[in-house]
């Protein structure tokens, strides 16, 4: 089995969340230095006529820029670009983000599929992504593409989240995945992680 | 074969692809945003039984009957009517009035696909007294959607939301005024495109409509790479008249564009720009 300690060369984190995600996003988050040396893209369910955005909620708590991503934007290391509601995020070759109209997968519209597949594709092995609670198999398809792309794929302990059915489905699907406790995740992202996230 | 080589060939197919779509047919999608197309494809590949976009290039090369329904796949047809109600609320309030000032007015819907924005706007300017003086632009590349758009036919589980939008648009009047729903389907008035022209035209490679005052193009050029999002500003650019306002969707920006510069964000919530004059005269309209 793949080891946390495997990771090297890591040049971009993508997360999916649904359910429970703003308490598992606003543990995972905040604790992230200003500098954090990669950029961080996250595709969440959230309903689209929320009043106040996941990011805007999020920035408020943390040092690291938290934005939602706006089309063509270079994906920049030290923020958080969100897929807005009701869009797609999606990765370029160049890394600029861009965002699709295109019909609901997984009947959601952000779908983390869409975003963890499109990563895998660009970032190939260099990528780690993560999957955290949520109460539906989207992620689980997108998983699996980023570990056979090489890719590293950490799912939060399904026994830990508020909903464990899409960290379920992410461990069934993709074979390489490793389950992570929230609390280790952030370790990982800080301190030990510093060095192992660092491209050398 | 490795997961890198089989990537390689992926992304050597998908050039081809296109190549042959351009030399064939003229259809150009060589400068469409790669991540999304490569999705769409695939899943035409799925529907169409190809297990490789080479197989579906050689169908796409011998069987013209197939185009249309490619052109379904690779060009996105979600919209709805008054979608995004603050941007038409915006441009109720903020441009209108200026637009109420010009004797005559061209509106260029580019980019229509099935016509949702295009009776949002034919609606509005009926609301606020200026569709007399209109002349509405509606283009796209796919004939199958321009058709759509202007048979002005919709699903009928879809108008609540409509009329939700429309309300919240700042709508005067009711939104089921200009329909009648039958068998399923609700039917928008007729005489509301009667001052529309449809036409076929690709942001990518046909030139430039003249004289346009506003053009609306939402959700469109997040499909283009930088490069022929660049080539469809210019062109919006070039056709709009001095002080003529560019709307875009609500996470576009010019931001990253070539001519960025030739526009101010008169709206910058809205996403609605305006085309700077040659100089900036405060006389000027």
């Amino acid at each position: 089995m793949r080891t946390v300690t495997s990771i090297r060369h890591i040049e971009a984190v993508v997360i999916g969340a649904s359910t429970g995600a703003i308490a598992a996003l606003s543990q995972l988050l905040p604790p992230l230095p200003q500098d954090f040396p990669l950029a961080i893209l996250v595709a969440v369910h959230v309903p689209a006529d929320q009043p106040h955005s996941i990011a805007s909620l999020l920035q408020a708590k943390c040092r690291v820029r938290v934005k939602e991503a706006e089309d063509k934007e270079p994906a920049h290391s030290g923020t958080v670009y969100f897929a807005p509601p009701d869009y797609h995020l999606l990765v370029e070759d160049d890394r600029r983000l861009s965002l699709s109209n295109e019909e609901p997968v997984n009947y959601s519209r952000p779908s983390i599929d869409v975003l963890l597949e499109s990563a895998a594709d660009v970032y190939r092995d260099s990528l780690l992504a993560v999957i955290l609670t949520g109460a539906n198999h989207d992620g689980a398809q997108g998983a699996r593409a980023v570990g056979r792309a090489g890719g590293t794929v950490l799912v939060q302990h399904p026994h830990s989240a508020t909903a464990r059915m899409m960290p379920d489905a992410a461990l069934a699907a993709c074979p390489t995945a490793e389950p992570m406790s929230l609390a280790d995740l952030t370790d990982l992202f800080l301190s030990r992680g510093r060095g192992l996230l660092c491209r050398p | 074969m490795t997961q890198e080589a089989a990537a390689r060939t992926g992304d050597i197919e998908l050039r081809l692809f296109l190549e042959a779509m351009y030399s064939q047919y003229h259809y150009d999608f060589r400068g469409y945003s790669r991540a999304s197309l490569k999705r769409r494809l695939a899943l035409a590949c799925q529907r169409l039984g190809c297990s490789t976009l080479s197989a579906l290039q050689e169908r796409l090369l011998h069987d013209d009957r197939i185009l249309p329904q490619l052109l379904d796949y690779m060009t996105v047809q979600v919209s709805d009517m008054f979608r995004d109600p603050a941007y038409f609320r915006a441009l109720r309030q903020h441009i209108i009035p200026h637009l109420k000032t010009y004797p005559s007015l061209k509106v260029w819907v580019a980019g229509c696909s099935s016509g949702e924005e295009l009776y949002s706007l034919a609606i509005l300017f009926r609301e606020e007294g200026l569709e007399e003086k209109t002349m509405f632009y509606a283009t796209d590349v796919n004939g199958n959607a321009l058709a759509r758009a202007e048979a002005g036919v919709y699903a009928l589980e879809r108008v609540a939301l409509f009329t939700k939008n429309h309300r919240l648009s700042g709508g005067s009047g009711s939104l089921s005024d200009y329909y009648h729903a039958a068998y399923g389907a609700a039917r928008f008035d007729q005489t509301l495109r009667r001052r529309t022209v449809f036409s076929d035209h690709s942001l990518a490679s046909d030139s430039v409509f003249g004289e346009m005052h506003l053009i609306s193009c939402r959700n469109v050029l997040i499909y283009f790479d930088r490069p022929l999002q660049d080539t469809a500003v210019g062109l919006f650019r070039d056709a709009l008249v001095r002080k003529g306002f560019l709307g875009m969707g609500a996470r576009e920006t010019l931001r990253f564009n070539a001519h960025a510069k030739a526009f101010t964000e008169i709206l910058p919530q809205e996403r609605i720009y305006q085309k700077r004059g040659e100089t900036e005269d405060p006389c000027a309209r």
